[in-house]
């Protein structure tokens, strides 16, 4: 459905050009969660803002968005306006923000349905108000007449969620829906999201640092480091064998994978700046299996069932 | 799916805030009505003058205040309490159309700059830079003269060197606003760029506009009487403080009550414009002290 296609997105700064995503691939089904993962600045946002077709005019793309044949590059601005929030859809990290301080939660989500599917103003409303019921906020004509600063920060992305499902959306982006919320209220948002998912076949492309969530909510899960994907696998395949070097860091440093009562393991070093970015395997100043072939960028190495890595020495076990 | 009418309460909304606010602030609400007489003044002058602020009489050349003429009369023999409250008319006029029209001419040009970004920013920046660069009252002062002697040529120019300071405060809050989340989300929810800045945009700047032109509001009354004063605003024998002034300075020690009475009305509504500005500021900011 989504297929994305050695994209690149380059900005303009005042010390250069800036690769943020570097030859990203991968594709996405109907009815699937996709995960992005990686650290803060490995492009995994940017590539999410490049689905949605938010990025700057400034910042020059490469390669290919198709969605449902359509290639999305080459879409008029005004083509774009009408995927976004009607096919394509977007909850952002941050629900404290994302919501519009002057309107009501109701007016919020009705907006999506006005903007999209020209519904009058009365009608709308109604919609959201259900809408409000099925993200399963509790007395929803109250919450609708209400606005955020009245809300909490879980009621308020799920708010957000209700604004980006409104018009049925095939695809909807979660750029790190829970990170600003608490841990019992970032569990209810994400099963919230994988029973909706369920209902109405809209596949998910969730993106994340945190590996928990990647491990029970995501069908694939994508890796990127320093703007370029490191390894693809299924989502029970990466964490039985992560194959790249910085997959299997990762691992290692997430709580819920380490071995009990042991340190966590971090990975030594720090990511390269994208201004000057390492050549070849852009991981190798940090690896601890690295040899002299990582001068060269590693292709991505197929390792069966969907698996691969851009890694020269994987398989290492 | 059933909603009980019973459990909506009445959204507590900013603006609602900010109104309770705003009616709890002692010093605002003193200027508000303070501002609320002089509206009716001018409003209902005909009925209250009791006399025709033009009609000379040479039976009664500068009268001091007395029974009959509550603000004595000028040099022609008109009754000074009748010029002083039609006079009011000419300076709220001036002063509420001359800030509609800058924030009409001031406010686009600051969304357009602060959304567009660029070069388009840069020169609606630079211009209006080089406005403020220019003092207010000889900026008006020099439009006025420009366009011709009368109230409305005053009222455009005062509009004219008023707008800068919309478009700079619009462009500053736009910026700032565009980098909110909500801005984000409103394009990732497909608005175009003009229905994102005013559907979503606006209404967050707007508090502060309003604010910042109830101050320009009491300025544009100061600007109004001076360019009266200088002949460019209002022209004879229509009644103007700024005129009246002007035409009071030659017997201010014989007759000192046709100066008193316009400037004391200036003073006074431009101080209570003023604390209403003040109090529309305090009620608005959240981070305002508490009194």
């Amino acid at each position: 459905m989504l297929s994305v296609e050695r994209l690149s997105v380059t900005f303009e700064t005042a010390r250069g050009p800036l690769r943020a995503v570097d030859d990203v691939s991968f594709s996405l089904a109907p009815g699937r969660t996709v995960a992005l993962v990686g650290e803060s600045g490995c492009g995994k946002s940017v590539t999410s803002l490049a689905i949605m077709g938010l990025l700057p005019e400034s910042a020059r793309i490469g390669g290919g968005l198709t969605f449902e044949g359509r290639d999305l590059l080459a879409l008029s601005p005004r083509e774009r306006r009408k995927l976004a929030g009607g096919t394509l859809a977007m909850v952002f990290q941050e629900p404290m923000t994302s919501l519009n301080p002057a309107f009501t939660a109701g007016e919020q989500v009705a907006e999506a349905l006005r903007v999209h599917e020209g519904l009058d103003h009365p009608t709308a409303l109604k919609r959201a108000i259900e809408m409000l019921d099925r993200v399963r906020i509790p007395e929803p004509a109250r919450r609708a007449a209400q606005y955020p600063h009245q809300l909490s920060g879980g009621m308020r992305q799920r708010v957000m969620i209700a604004m980006a499902l409104a018009c049925k959306p095939k695809l909807l982006i979660a750029d790190e829906p829970t990170t600003a919320l608490d841990v019992t209220v970032q569990a209810q948002i994400l099963s919230l999201l994988a029973e909706l998912k369920r209902e109405t076949g809209t596949a998910i492309l969730l993106v994340t640092h945190d590996l928990g969530v990647v491990a029970d909510h995501a069908d694939e899960v994508v890796v990127m480091y320093a703007g370029r994907v490191a390894e693809t696998a299924p989502v029970e395949a990466l964490f039985a064998r992560p194959e790249h070097p910085y997959a299997i860091g990762l691992m290692g440093a997430a709580p819920r994978f380490a071995t009990p009562g042991g340190r966590l393991a971090s990975i030594a070093g720090t990511v390269p700046d994208l201004m000057a970015p390492p050549p070849g395997c852009r991981f190798a100043p940090r690896c601890p299996f690295g040899d002299e072939r990582c001068a060269e960028q590693p292709p991505m190495a197929p390792l069966g069932q969907g698996h691969a890595a851009a890694c020269w020495v994987a398989p290492i076990a | 799916m059933s909603v009980s009418v019973s459990t909506i309460r009445p959204p507590q909304s900013p603006a609602r805030r900010a109104l309770s606010a705003f009616l709890a602030h002692k010093l605002a609400m003193f200027g508000l009505l303070v501002v609320l007489v002089f509206v009716a003044g001018a409003v209902f002058a005909p009925y209250l003058a009791g006399a025709d602020p033009i009609a000379t009489s040479w039976s009664a050349i500068r009268k001091a205040p007395s029974a009959a003429h509550w603000f004595g009369t000028d040099e022609n023999g008109r009754d000074v309490f009748a010029r002083v409250l039609f006079g009011a008319r000419a300076s709220l006029a001036a002063g509420v159309i001359a800030v509609g029209g800058a924030l009409l001419i001031g406010v686009p040009f600051g969304l357009i700059a602060g959304l567009a970004g660029g070069w388009v920013d840069a020169v609606i920046s630079r211009v209006a830079d080089a406005m403020l660069a220019v003092p207010f009252l000889i900026l008006a002062i020099a439009l006025a003269a420009f366009l011709g002697p009368a109230l409305e040529n005053a009222m455009l120019a005062i509009a004219i060197s008023a707008s800068p300071i919309f478009t700079r405060l619009a462009r500053g809050m736009v910026q700032d606003a565009a980098s909110q989340d909500y801005v984000e989300a409103a394009r990732a929810m497909g608005n175009p760029p003009w229905r994102t800045a005013i559907l979503h945009i606006l209404p967050n700047i707007a508090p502060s506009l309003l604010v910042q032109a109830t101050l320009s509001i009491a300025e544009a009354i100061i600007a109004e009487a001076s360019l009266s004063f200088l002949g460019l605003g209002q022209q004879p024998p229509a009644p103007s403080w700024g005129s009246m002034l002007n035409s009071a300075q030659r017997f201010i020690e014989n007759a000192p009550w046709l100066a008193i009475f316009p400037g004391g009305a200036i003073f006074i509504l431009v101080l209570a414009l003023n604390l209403v500005g003040d109090g529309l500021r305090d009620a608005m900011d959240p981070r305002a002290a508490k009194r």
